[in-house]
């Protein structure tokens, strides 16, 4: 499936996971998952509401802490490195929040630099200034940068939030349903510029999502996680060429329906 | 995340009346390592003096109308309720200084502190809440930045600057509405005011309430902030937390007042 993206290299992976588990009080939302995603490489992880797609990447990220399991991010354990390893590590990981989580109380232009004057303290205002415009030209929204998140539309946080992350050039892009909430329209947009991001920024990305368009569009690989675990992996065909009961409503909710 | 790292109830135990008091005791622990944190953090680089003096013009702006007016009301109050009371023995004359050392003493940190948790405390609560549940702080955290350095120490420095400084205006505004009553009733000049004013009053009065105003203004940003960062359960979380900030910070700021006049008085 061509999706006129940069090429993967399968004997580079980024991000490597194995046997990890996480349970918040008596209940296991993740039951020991493998995975491993390689350098260029869009990963879609489906599954139902409430089956730990979001847990997983906030684990990835260092948000949550794994009961066990071992999860290396760009070769480092996220799990024993040093906070200031972690804080380093998180630049190079760019996360896109479900609800875009953009600061409501900053306009676009300081949403945009807020990240980048914490982590590069000797940065130059025309240097900020150029990075600000390029990630804003990058996601199509050059007009909106005085405005506040509240004037926003919902695709256009969306595209905010992904171009904040863009802005300290991420090797590793997580998107928390890049789709939800949004009209069929917006959808493919932020389909092609998650698309356009990866090759444009060259990066390898993990989109979590029940969008099954957007998993069509974007995904190299599809994994769907069912009962903790991922039950299926591979091409978006391949995944959902069976009569598994739990697999089929999702192709057939999107496309038959 | 940061919440992870809280000690928490399971479901089942906090329903329970009786274990209440190990709940109380678990937030107790909590919010010393919330302290710790904030002390660890606050004094270490990089600084973050711009979002400081934001946060300083933030608390001041805020409180800044009700506490002239509070303060003004309290003293103009106070004066016209003490004068009969000295009437009855023919000490008029001690009027400013039961005054001055009312407001001063006591009055000025006390209403100011009261004023802010209510204004500022819940404010700080709210916001940090509303960020919290909005998965703001885990944008900033997930971005390589410190959120608890930027959006807790921030403000907790500035409601520990800031607070000294509006109990002092408030003392000043208090005087003001104490001089005016007795310029009204007793005819007295504002230099014999003043004078009467600052006779009774000692280094440790003033000491203690600037010890006083700073504790109070730590109480109210820090109560604030953890209420708010630690916030849970969406929307309704929110409210809790700019509530809990008012209650707890009330709470806490009457128990320090306890305990400093009592510590002051053995310097007295």
């Amino acid at each position: 499936m061509d999706k006129g993206k940069a090429p993967i290299d399968y004997q580079n992976a980024v991000i490597t996971i194995k046997g990890l588990t996480k349970s918040f009080d008596d209940q296991h939302v993740l039951r020991g998952i493998d995975v491993e995603l390689y350098q260029g490489e869009n990963l879609v992880v489906l599954g139902r509401s409430g089956t730990g797609k979001s847990v997983l990447i906030k684990i990835i990220s260092g948000l949550l802490k794994a009961d066990e399991g071992h999860v290396e991010v760009l070769g480092k354990d996220i799990n024993k490195i040093a906070d200031r390893e972690l804080q380093e590590l998180r630049i190079r990981i760019g996360f896109s929040f479900q609800n875009s989580a953009l600061y409501d109380s900053m306009t676009v232009r300081k949403n945009l630099e807020f990240p980048l004057v914490r982590n590069r303290r000797n940065i130059t205002r025309k240097e900020i200034d150029i990075a600000v415009e390029t990630v804003l030209d990058a996601v199509g929204l050059g007009k909106t940068i005085n405005q506040m998140p509240a004037e926003l539309s919902g695709g256009q946080r969306k595209r905010i939030g992904i171009a904040r992350t863009l802005i300290l050039n991420p090797e590793i892009m997580l998107y928390d349903e890049p789709t939800a909430g949004l009209d069929p329209i917006t959808c493919i947009e932020i389909n092609e510029l998650i698309n356009e991001v990866q090759q444009r920024y060259k990066t390898s990305s993990i989109i979590i999502t029940h969008d099954m368009t957007c998993a069509k569009s974007t995904g190299d690989r599809i994994a769907m996680l069912l009962d903790g675990q991922f039950q299926r992996q591979g091409s978006f065909e391949e995944v959902f060429k069976t009569n598994d009961e739990r697999v089929k409503p999702f192709f057939d909710y999107n496309f038959i329906q | 995340m940061d919440t992870e790292n809280s000690i928490k109830l399971p479901l089942k135990e906090k329903a329970r009346p009786q274990k209440r008091i190990t709940s109380f005791f678990i937030s107790l622990f909590n919010i010393n390592k919330f302290i710790l944190r904030f002390f660890k953090e606050a004094f270490l680089p990089p600084y973050e003096f711009k979002e400081i003096i934001r946060q300083c013009y933030e608390v001041g702006v805020r409180s800044f109308t009700l506490i002239s007016l509070t303060g003004f009301i309290v003293g103009l109050i106070f004066t016209k309720q003490s004068r009969p009371s000295l009437s009855n023995f023919g000490a008029n004359s001690w009027l400013p200084s039961l005054v001055s050392i009312a407001i001063m003493r006591a009055l000025a940190p006390l209403v100011t502190a009261l004023i802010a948790a209510g204004k500022v405390g819940s404010s700080i609560g709210a916001e940090l809440g509303s960020m919290r549940v909005t998965e703001q702080i885990d944008a900033m955290e997930v971005s390589g930045t410190k959120p608890f350095k930027f959006l807790v120490c921030t403000r907790v420095l500035a409601t520990t600057l800031t607070i000294p400084i509006l109990a002092t205006y408030t003392a000043f505004i208090g005087l003001l509405g104490g001089y005016i009553n007795v310029a009204t009733n007793e005819g007295t000049s504002y230099s014999t005011f003043m004078q009467q004013v600052f006779e009774p009053l000692t280094f440790v009065d003033f000491t203690a309430s600037l010890i006083k105003s700073i504790v109070f203004g730590f109480t109210i940003g820090i109560v604030g902030c953890y209420q708010g960062y630690y916030s849970t359960k969406g929307t309704e979380g929110v409210g809790k937390a700019a509530n809990g900030a008012v209650v707890t910070a009330m709470f806490l700021i009457f128990v320090e007042e306890i305990v400093i006049v009592q510590i002051s008085s053995w310097f007295r």
